[in-house]
């Protein structure tokens, strides 16, 4: 769409400048200003330059954290998309019950996050919750999220894939629901394969929502704490203690004000160099 | 039957099992639920929901969190309708960067903001509202309502405004009744995602209240840890969690698909 120049627009959208700026910008300074000082209480703070980011960078247990939540990310992104895409091609386009479906599958994201880690702590439970009964009395596999970080693993992962695929199906199924059916037609008439179709119709179709739906679930998952915190705490150990969760631990925990300040910036600045990349890539081709 | 159509059955069986085994919970004794596994209730009670509905720490919860998140929608939903109205239609000084810098807020992890925004609010003599809450969440939810409605502004044509300009209409009066009616799908869409992100948000919410203002969840978690597990209870409190978000999704049912996409199909 053409768009006309105006510097008036200013002003409609001063109110959300003012609002963000308020929640952003203070907030943002403070923590810019923790991670440059050295505090020994009393509120009394002494300059101290870059050292904490140098420290925070150089930290093993940052690393570790890093790793843990870069592969948390990848393998949610990697079972949650093409899953996710599955889904929505097997559902009808049409049909009475393609809203009763839609919204049964909208109803885990409406949860609390902390009920969402209940659930899933009972639930997961040895001997008591359904799932660690199934897997341990009926199956016979000795599973125990509580003691085996591969369990607590698989635990974390399994709740997220329940938790978030269903965006990815909304998001793909609004795609495909666009798409004309004479395109459809067009290709049953040249013969296209099954694949074909998938391909060269439906995966263009689907490129701009698809590229929403990485995008939103890189930034949930990459900043995800509530979840996996409440669902086992970081434990057993520190197997699955994610950069959010040992981030509050430095901050609150500890009060190590200004490692924790240093660790926001370069987490944040990370979130920001990868959103802003997948950011790029999706209005490469239209006007935002 | 296609073998297809199974699929998605199978899906939604996954999705439901938990929410079951929550709800069934609920119904149970915590000493039931401590002895054992059992698929249904054995001695069917209702005392968790009694004690939730008499005990005033524990319905003033959900009338906290339902006051906060109402406040936060409208307010989220006020003022990114003139802006979103603003990126669709005009190009400006700055535009592109405005519209990012307010994405980036979307991206911030919420647990780098949790100290600071206790600190801001304490000073500027907040802590411990609704206003709070509902300020501290427009962080992540303007940024969004103004991504959701700019898409669906996107999809109205020019010629509406300037038919309407043509005709005499001022700004706000085109804006409030042409405008607006016009895009009420996206309006409601955008509202259900400041509603949903604004409910299921615990950390932040969590942070900045402590008696008056206190959330049902962080009601939740301080009664798992002060008291042992009283897991009945815990579980009946979380089914109904569950319900306000399901009686609003219910209403924009037929925009969802269209909704989580943000209006961009």
């Amino acid at each position: 769409m053409n768009k006309t120049w105006n510097q008036k627009a200013w002003w409609l959208v001063t109110p959300v400048v003012i609002l963000v700026a308020f929640n952003a910008l203070v907030p943002m300074m403070t923590v810019v200003n923790y991670s440059v000082q050295e505090t020994f209480g009393n509120n009394q703070f002494f300059w101290q330059g870059l050292d904490w980011f140098e420290d925070v960078l150089r930290s093993s247990r940052f690393h570790d954290a890093l790793g843990r939540q870069v592969l948390f990310t990848v393998t949610i992104l990697l079972i949650e998309v093409p899953l996710g895409v599955a889904i929505a091609l097997c559902m009808p386009r049409s049909g009475i019950w393609v809203p009763v479906c839609l919204v049964l599958m909208a109803l885990p994201m409406l949860i609390p996050w902390n009920v969402v880690g209940s659930m899933w702590n009972i639930m997961a439970l040895p001997e008591i919750g359904l799932l660690g009964y199934v897997l341990n009395d009926v199956l016979g596999i000795a599973f125990d999220y509580t003691q085996d970080p591969v369990d607590a693993w698989i635990t974390i992962v399994v709740m997220d894939v329940w938790h978030w695929t269903s965006l990815v199906v909304l998001l793909a199924y609004a795609g495909l629901v666009s798409i004309p059916d004479a395109y459809y037609q067009a290709a049953a008439i040249d013969g296209a394969s099954r694949w074909a179709v998938f391909r060269h119709i439906q995966l263009p179709k689907m490129k701009n929502v698809l590229t929403i739906a990485i995008l939103l679930r890189f930034i949930d998952s990459f900043n995800i704490y509530t979840e996996p915190f409440t669902l086992t705490g970081g434990g057993p150990g520190n197997s699955t203690t994610l950069l959010s969760i040992d981030l509050v631990k430095i901050a609150l925990g500890q009060f190590d004000l200004g490692p924790a300040g240093a660790m926001s910036l370069i987490y944040f600045a990370i979130t920001l160099l990868v959103s802003w990349l997948f950011y790029t890539l999706m209005t490469r081709n239209d006007a935002p | 039957m296609k073998p297809k159509a199974l699929v998605p059955l199978v899906y939604i069986l996954f999705l439901m099992t938990p929410i079951y085994w929550l709800v069934a919970m609920s119904f149970k004794t915590t000493n039931e639920i401590l002895a054992g596994f059992s698929l249904f209730p054995q001695t069917f009670t209702l005392d968790a929901y009694r004690t939730i509905f008499t005990d005033p720490t524990w319905y003033w919860g959900y009338i906290n969190s339902i006051l906060y998140v109402t406040l936060n929608t409208v307010i989220s939903v006020a003022v990114a309708l003139p802006a979103a109205y603003a990126f669709s239609r005009y190009r400006f000084l700055g535009d592109k960067q405005l519209f990012f810098w307010l994405l980036t807020n979307r991206m911030a992890p919420a647990a780098v903001f949790a100290l600071p925004f206790f600190q801001l609010y304490s000073a500027v003599g907040l802590f411990d509202t609704h206003i709070a809450v509902a300020l501290a969440h427009t962080l992540f939810n303007v940024p969004l309502a103004v991504w959701i409605l700019e898409g669906f502004m996107r999809g109205v044509p020019r010629e509406l405004d300037e038919t309407a300009f043509v005709d005499g209409y001022s700004f706000p009066r085109f804006f409030t009744t042409v405008f607006i009616p016009t895009i009420k799908a996206g309006v409601g869409v955008a509202a259900f995602f400041c509603f949903m992100f604004s409910w299921v948000e615990l950390l932040l919410a969590k942070t900045l209240t402590a008696v008056e203002a206190k959330p049902i969840a962080a009601t939740m978690t301080r009664t798992a840890s002060s008291s042992g597990y009283e897991l009945g209870l815990l579980a009946a409190a979380g089914t109904l969690t569950i319900i306000p978000g399901a009686i609003v999704i219910w209403f924009v049912r037929n925009y969802i698909a269209k909704g989580f996409a943000m209006g961009r199909v």
